[in-house]
């Protein structure tokens, strides 16, 4: 380190004097790192445990600043030296945030393959204790309450968004955009006891069905595709719709003919979005659609179960042979992982592909 | 032609499309207000039995009065909720900055998406992670911490067996409410004045310092904001602290111990499946809390967002 310094101290550039090499920091963490993998390497092999990737990087990112600090006070000063730490310390910020999420893939994808086979997705659990058995019945729950969930909030959120965006004047409009973002920071689980409590009002308590965690899920739904819808019509250009008016369309054609095609691109990205969110949903669907071991078709009448629930139940009350639980809850995991993310790569190739043409 | 027409103003044609259109708009609006107050409603009627009832014949009370029950839960709601925002905050204002004013141009929009990908990932996906990868990860820290730092309250011995403290659960939510409040404080982050930037770099003004003395000063409400959203998402959070957390209850502020007190949701997600009676309206009722208070949290976090937007406009 020092030595880079010095021989950029030895150019007669006046403009570079006090100041570090580009390629300072570089070596610096160069060094950070070759000292904290080495002592950690050391350590792992005294105490015989495994090599500490996570302590690596955090280690690495001490040694970092420290080190970046103390150069840069020594040569550059100390305002200059602050500016560094701070560098440093936001991009460790970042990393920090990186870790878990690579963690959490890492072991998803590891532990899951162990039974990501075809009886998984072939079989239910009726009759299963013990190893094998599938999740037929969750991923048909899933779908069923997580469809049910998308048809009654999809038109309720699309034409509540035309609302506040073509007609909402006043103070209904500002206290239903008021409340939809209250709406969004609802706990799951208060969805779930609602839907429960709609339920057992009227149908008696303990009752437990399909259609309850659809409107659970619905509830959770409503504002997220209301946001989403919202934001989208307000980028259709006011252009469009006076062109409309101007060629004598009434306001609900022009809604209906030109707002809404313009529009349709970010409204099915919004709502596949809102999808992805809710189907992994698992709190309300514990306390309005129960769980259960049987494939269910019917959203009216008795327990549902669903992916997430699944997950939570295989690891929660594991059986005689906690292992095939535990590989179950993770297979089941990857399982929603690859549906959530399945759903956002298709609502960015939507956003790409149905996007209007704009030409200029 | 003789009078400009002042008085007669053509009145647009009132068609019935157009009626029904904006009818059914303006119900779908106020059936969302409706649906709010009906969660309240239907959870308020729920809940009644279990204040009403006599203690001793509701099995999980099992004779404590509703107040002495509720207490130590919402304790602990608070508790882990504010610990996860303690270490969230600071982390999330990194991750804002480093995308909108460290990270070269080019990646700062596939690094955001990086930290959305967190967003997305299920609650019990986290839940499974916390408990069978992150808890015995942390042990081994856990046993130092009470060893050598001990005489710290927090950090009161022994530590737990497992490594499923309250500390584990509030790390869980941490890494949880990290997207929500970096999108949030990203997006302020970049409203900031381009000139107040430039001005400050003009006058000498190295990169932190500029970000201390225009970013941050303008940011500050959005950052409030963006925590208290939060602290909602994390208040609420059900099952990753349900399957992270050994809960035993009671009220305790040491971090590492095995005992740990249990939050609302949690409590609900556990006992709810076996609940039965008056038990169920006794979990409803705390759910009825929970709501009340996610509810005022998230209202005060819009009202400043709110109240922001309107001299958001002064550049």
């Amino acid at each position: 380190m020092s030595q880079a310094s010095a021989t950029d101290r030895a150019l007669p550039n006046t403009y570079a004097a006090g100041l570090l090499g580009k390629r300072v920091p570089l070596y610096v963490l160069g060094a950070a790192f070759l000292i904290s993998a080495v002592s950690f390497f050391l350590i792992g092999l005294a105490e015989g445990g495994s090599f500490n990737i996570v302590g690596v990087v955090l280690v690495t990112a001490l040694l970092y600043m420290a080190g970046i600090y103390v150069t840069s006070l020594l040569i550059e000063g100390r305002r200059k030296a602050t500016d560094r730490l701070v560098t440093a310390l936001v991009g460790t910020a970042f990393v920090v945030a990186l870790l878990p999420l690579i963690s959490l893939v890492y072991t998803v994808i590891i532990n899951g393959t162990a039974r990501f086979d075809l009886e998984f997705f072939t079989y239910s659990m009726r009759n299963i204790v013990g190893e094998g058995g599938g999740i037929v019945h969750a991923i048909v729950g899933t779908l069923l309450m997580t469809l049910t969930a998308a048809l009654i909030s999809v038109p309720i959120g699309l034409l509540a968004a035309i609302y506040l965006v073509e007609y909402g004047r006043g103070t209904l409009a500002r206290a239903i955009t008021f409340f939809v973002d209250v709406m969004t920071g609802i706990p799951s689980i208060v969805a779930g006891l609602f839907a429960y409590s709609v339920f057992a009002i009227f149908f008696g308590p303990g009752i437990k069905l399909g259609i309850a965690g659809a409107i659970a899920l619905s509830v959770l739904m409503i504002p997220i595709v209301v946001r989403s819808c919202e934001d989208m019509l307000k980028l259709v250009p006011n252009e469009l719709r006076e062109a409309a008016y101007a060629l004598g369309v009434p306001k609900w054609l022009t809604v209906m003919k030109v707002v809404l095609p313009t529009s349709i691109a970010g409204i099915m990205t919004g709502v596949t979005l809102a999808i992805a969110r809710v189907i992994g949903e698992t709190a309300p669907l514990l306390v309005a659609a129960g769980f259960t071991n049987n494939l269910n078709y019917n959203l009216t009448e008795g327990r549902m179960q669903s992916l997430p629930v699944l997950v939570y139940n295989q690891y929660v009350s594991q059986g005689s042979v906690p292992q095939a639980y535990l590989d179950r809850a993770w297979a089941g995991a990857l399982t929603l992982i690859l549906i959530v993310m399945v759903l956002n790569l298709a609502a960015r190739l939507i956003a790409k592909y149905f996007a209007p043409k704009t030409g200029r | 032609m003789t009078t400009p027409a002042t008085a007669s103003r053509i009145k647009a044609k009132q068609r019935l499309g157009d009626r029904i259109f904006s009818s059914t708009a303006l119900t779908a609006g106020s059936l969302i207000l409706a649906i709010l107050a009906a969660v309240a409603a239907f959870l308020m009627v729920e809940s009644v039995p279990a204040l009403t009832e006599d203690p001793e014949d509701v099995a999980i009370l099992s004779g404590q009065p509703f107040w002495s029950y509720v207490a130590p839960l919402v304790f602990g709601t608070i508790w882990s909720a504010a610990l996860a925002l303690l270490m969230a905050v600071p982390v999330s204002i990194g991750i804002a900055l480093f995308i909108s004013h460290y990270a070269p141009r080019k990646l700062a929009a596939g690094l955001g998406y990086i930290i959305d990908l967190l967003a997305a990932v299920p609650s019990v996906v986290f839940g499974l992670w916390g408990a069978n990868v992150l808890a015995p990860a942390v042990l081994p820290l856990y046993t130092w911490l009470t060893e050598n730092l001990g005489w710290i309250p927090f950090f009161a011995p022994p530590a737990s067996g497992t490594g499923r403290t309250i500390l584990t659960a509030a790390i869980v939510l941490a890494v949880m409410i990290l997207p929500i409040i970096t999108a949030l404080t990203r997006e302020v982050f970049l409203q900031t004045p381009v000139l107040h930037e430039e001005a400050a770099l003009a006058l000498g003004a190295t990169r932190w310092e500029m970000i201390r003395t225009a970013v941050l000063p303008f940011g500050k409400p959005g950052i409030i904001s963006a925590s208290m959203l939060g602290l909602g998402r994390a208040l609420g959070e059900t099952m990753a602290v349900a399957m992270v957390l050994s809960a035993s209850g009671g009220v305790t502020f040491a971090l590492l111990t095995s005992t740990n007190p249990g939050t609302i949701a949690a409590n609900i997600a556990l006992r709810f499946p076996e609940a039965f009676g008056t038990n169920i309206n006794l979990l409803i009722a705390t759910g009825l809390i929970l709501f009340a208070i996610t509810l005022v949290v998230n209202m005060i976090a819009r009202w400043i967002i709110g109240r922001r937007k309107e001299f958001s406009g002064a550049n």
